[in-house]
C-alpha cells in the first residue's frame, strides 16, 4: 500500500542560521496531529491501528516504536540522501527501516516480553507502515537531517494519538478497563452492564477510527471537501 | 379534520414559522403536520406527478402490515413465560397482558432514542425530518428477544440510526439495513443476550422449572444435532407454522407474516419479486440439503425449515425493503433467491449462528448495487448488439 509515486516536498532552504523550533519547522510536528494527520486524513498505516488497538498498553508501546522507528529513518536517510542513487532509493529505504524495526523488535523483547508477544507480527509489519515509507519519499529523501527529524516526530505522533484514541475507548467499552486496571464499577454490572463484545473485533476499531474522522472533518474547516 | 388543519394553519404554524417565536423547533412541528396531514406541495413546472401516497404515508403501511406480527408476538411471549414456568392453564388474555407488559416498553424505547436522534439530526443539518424510522423503529422491537435490556435496545436504536443511516446522508441513502444494522450489533456485543438459551423467555424462572422445556430456539435445538423426531415433537409443522414456539418477539408466527405479505404485495409497497424468489431459493437449498440430510439441521424438510427462525419474517419486511434491495426488475430475482439460498446455507454450516437470516439479508444489502450494475450493463449489451444489427 506504500505510496511511492508521491512529490517531492521541499521545505525551501534559505537563511542559513535558522532557530531549532521556527514557524516552519513547529509546523512539521503540528500539521500531522490535525491537518494532515496520517491516519485520519492520509488514511494510511490502517493495518496496525485496527489490530493492535484492543488495549491500550500495546497500542502505546507500538505507538512509540513507530515514533521511534520514524525519527531515526528519517534522520539517517535525510543524512545519506545525496549519496542513494535514485534509481536504488526504495531498497535502501528499506534496509534502513528493517535495520530499526528489528532493532525496537529486540528491544521489546528484552524489555516487555508480554506486550511483544501481544503485537506479534505487527511490530515486523512497521516494516510495510505506509506512513514510515511515505514519509521517507516525501519529505527525508529532500530535506535537512532536522526538519526530517521534526517530520518523522510529528507524523510518528499523529499515528500514536489515533491509535491511542481508538484503544482507549475499545479497551474502556470492551473490557471495562484502562491498561488493565478496572474502571467501570462492579455495581454497573450488577445493575445489568455488559462489555460491549464488539469493541473488541477489529470492524469496531474502523467504526471508532470513521467517528474519529468524522468529528475531526465537522470541526475542521480545511478539511471539507467541495 | 377541516377544522383542525384551519386551526393549525391559524394559531400553531405562524409560531414556528420564519421569525416565529419557536422557530428552532420548525423541524418537529413540521414532522408532526406532515404526518397529520398530507403535505401541499404542488409542482410547478413540467408533467409530474405527485402521489398522494407519500414516504410518510409508505411508512405508516409497512407498519400497519406489521401488525398481526406485533399483537401474535405479545400474545407468544406471555404464552411462553406461562409454559417456562409451568403454569398450564393461561387464558389468552393473561398471555397477551403478561406479553404486552413486555413488549411495549421495548416499542416505547425504540422509537424514542431513534426519533429523538432523528429530530436532532434534522435539526442540526436543517432538514425536515426522515421518515424513514417509522418502519425501523418498529422492525426492530418485532426482532429482539423478549428478554433484552432496554438500555440494550436504546444503545442498538442509536447505533444503527447513527452508524447505519446518518453517516450515509440519512434515509434512502443507507446501505444496509437499519433494524438488522441494530440486530447485528447486539449480537455481535452482548452474544450471550441475543442467542443461546436463557434469552427467549421473559422472566423465567430456569431452576426447578417443567423438565420438558430447553428453553433453546428449534434451529438451537437443531444445531445441537437433536434427534428429528424429537423436534417435530417440540416444534412441530403446525406450531411453526402458527407461532407457539420461541423465538425472536415478531419472528414466530408465519401466518401473522404472511398477513403482513398480503397487505405489502396489495398495496404495491414490498416488492413480491423478492419474497417469491426468496422462498424459491430457500427451498432450493434445503432440497440440496435433503439429499445429503448427515445431520438434524439438513433433515428439515424445505417447509419446515422455511417455518422455522425468522425466515418468514425476514424475507416480507427486510429484504423487501426497497433502500436496501437490488432496484432492477431482474435484480430482485437474483437478490431474493440469493437471500434465501445463503440464509439457509448458514443455518447449516455454521451452528454458532442458527439464525441465518440477518446474516443473509445484511450481506445481501451489500452485494444489490453490484447485482443491479451487472443487471444494467447486461441490458445495455443486448440493446447495443441490437443496434448494431439493425445499423
Amino acid at each position: 500500500m506504500s505510496e511511492t509515486t508521491q512529490e517531492v516536498e521541499k521545505v525551501e532552504e534559505k537563511a542559513p542560521r535558522e532557530p531549532l523550533f521556527s514557524k516552519k519547522n513547529r509546523k512539521l510536528i503540528t500539521d500531522p496531529l490535525n491537518d494532515d494527520n496520517p491516519i485520519t486524513v492520509q488514511v494510511l498505516g490502517i493495518c496496525s491501528a485496527l489490530a493492535v488497538t484492543v488495549k491500550l498498553k500495546p497500542s502505546i508501546v507500538m505507538s512509540l516504536s513507530v515514533v521511534a522507528v520514524m525519527i531515526f529513518a528519517n534522520l539517517i536517510i535525510s543524512l545519506i540522501r545525496n549519496l542513494v542513487p535514485n534509481r536504488v532509493r526504495i531498497i535502501v529505504q528499506l534496509v534502513v527501516v528493517a535495520f530499526l524495526v528489528i532493532l525496537v523488535d529486540q528491544i521489546l523483547k528484552a524489555f516487555v516480553y508480554d506486550v511483544s508477544k501481544q503485537l506479534s507480527v505487527f511490530v515486523g509489519l512497521i516494516i510495510t507502515n505506509c506512513i514510515v515509507m511515505g514519509r521517507l519519499e516525501a519529505f527525508a529523501m529532500g530535506n535537512k537531517p532536522w526538519p526530517s527529524i521534526l517530520d518523522g516526530f510529528g507524523n510518528g505522533l499523529g499515528y500514536a494519538w489515533i491509535l491511542v484514541a481508538v484503544a482507549f475507548f475499545r479497551e474502556l467499552f470492551g473490557s471495562g478497563q484502562l491498561l488493565g486496571l478496572q474502571i467501570v464499577p462492579e455495581a454497573f454490572f450488577s445493575f445489568g452492564y455488559m462489555n460491549n463484545g464488539l469493541m473488541i473485533l477489529p470492524p469496531m476499531a474502523l467504526i471508532t477510527v470513521g467517528i474519529i474522522i468524522w468529528v475531526q472533518r465537522s470541526r475542521n474547516t480545511k478539511l471539507i471537501e467541495e | 379534520m377541516k377544522g383542525l388543519r384551519k386551526y393549525l394553519d391559524k394559531n400553531v404554524k405562524p409560531l414556528f414559522d420564519k421569525g416565529g417565536k419557536l422557530e428552532r423547533f420548525w423541524v418537529v412541528y413540521d414532522g408532526l403536520d406532515t404526518f397529520l396531514f398530507v403535505p401541499g406541495h404542488a409542482t410547478h413546472k413540467g408533467s409530474h406527478i405527485r402521489d398522494g401516497i407519500d414516504l410518510k404515508r409508505t411508512m405508516i403501511t409497512v407498519v400497519l402490515a406489521m401488525v398481526p406480527c406485533l399483537l401474535f408476538g405479545m400474545y407468544n411471549t406471555g404464552l411462553q413465560h406461562y409454559i417456562a414456568s409451568g403454569v398450564a392453564d393461561s387464558s389468552l388474555m393473561d398471555c397477551f397482558v403478561f406479553g404486552a407488559m413486555k413488549v411495549l416498553p421495548i416499542v416505547v424505547v425504540s422509537y424514542g432514542v431513534g426519533l429523538g436522534i432523528e429530530f436532532l439530526f434534522a435539526g442540526l443539518r436543517g432538514h425536515s425530518i426522515n421518515e424513514g424510522y417509522l418502519v425501523s423503529g418498529m422492525l426492530i422491537p418485532l426482532i429482539m428477544p423478549a428478554d433484552i435490556p432496554l438500555w440494550m435496545v436504546g444503545l442498538a436504536c442509536a447505533f444503527a440510526v447513527i452508524i447505519g443511516k446518518e453517516v450515509f446522508g440519512g434515509t434512502g441513502m443507507n446501505i444496509l439495513n437499519v433494524a438488522l444494522t441494530a440486530r447485528a450489533f447486539l449480537f455481535f456485543a452482548y452474544p450471550t443476550m441475543m442467542s443461546g438459551d436463557q434469552v427467549w423467555f421473559a422472566d423465567a424462572p430456569f431452576s426447578g422449572s417443567v423438565d420438558a422445556i430447553t428453553g433453546a430456539t428449534a434451529l438451537g435445538e437443531a444445531a445441537a444435532k437433536v434427534p428429528m423426531d424429537q423436534l417435530n415433537a417440540s416444534f412441530g409443522l403446525m406450531d411453526s407454522i402458527i407461532g407457539t414456539i420461541p423465538g425472536s418477539i415478531g419472528e414466530t408466527s408465519v401466518i401473522s407474516c404472511l398477513l403482513g405479505a398480503f397487505l405489502l404485495i396489495y398495496t404495491g409497497i414490498g416488492s413480491w419479486k423478492i419474497m417469491l424468489s426468496s422462498v424459491i431459493g430457500g427451498a432450493a437449498m434445503v432440497a440440496i440439503f435433503n439429499v445429503f440430510s448427515v445431520n438434524t439441521l439438513m433433515e428439515i424438510p424445505p417447509l419446515h425449515h422455511l417455518a422455522l427462525g425468522g425466515f418468514a419474517f425476514g424475507m416480507v419486511f427486510m429484504a423487501t425493503d426497497p433502500v436496501t434491495a437490488a432496484q432492477t426488475d431482474t435484480g430482485k430475482y437474483i437478490y431474493g433467491f440469493l437471500v434465501g439460498f445463503l440464509a439457509i446455507m448458514i443455518r447449516v454450516f455454521n451452528p454458532a449462528y442458527p439464525e441465518g437470516v440477518m446474516l443473509a439479508i445484511l450481506f445481501m444489502n451489500v452485494m444489490a448495487p453490484l447485482i443491479d450494475h451487472y443487471v444494467v450493463e447486461a441490458n445495455i449489451k443486448k440493446r447495443m448488439k441490437r443496434a448494431k444489427v439493425a445499423a
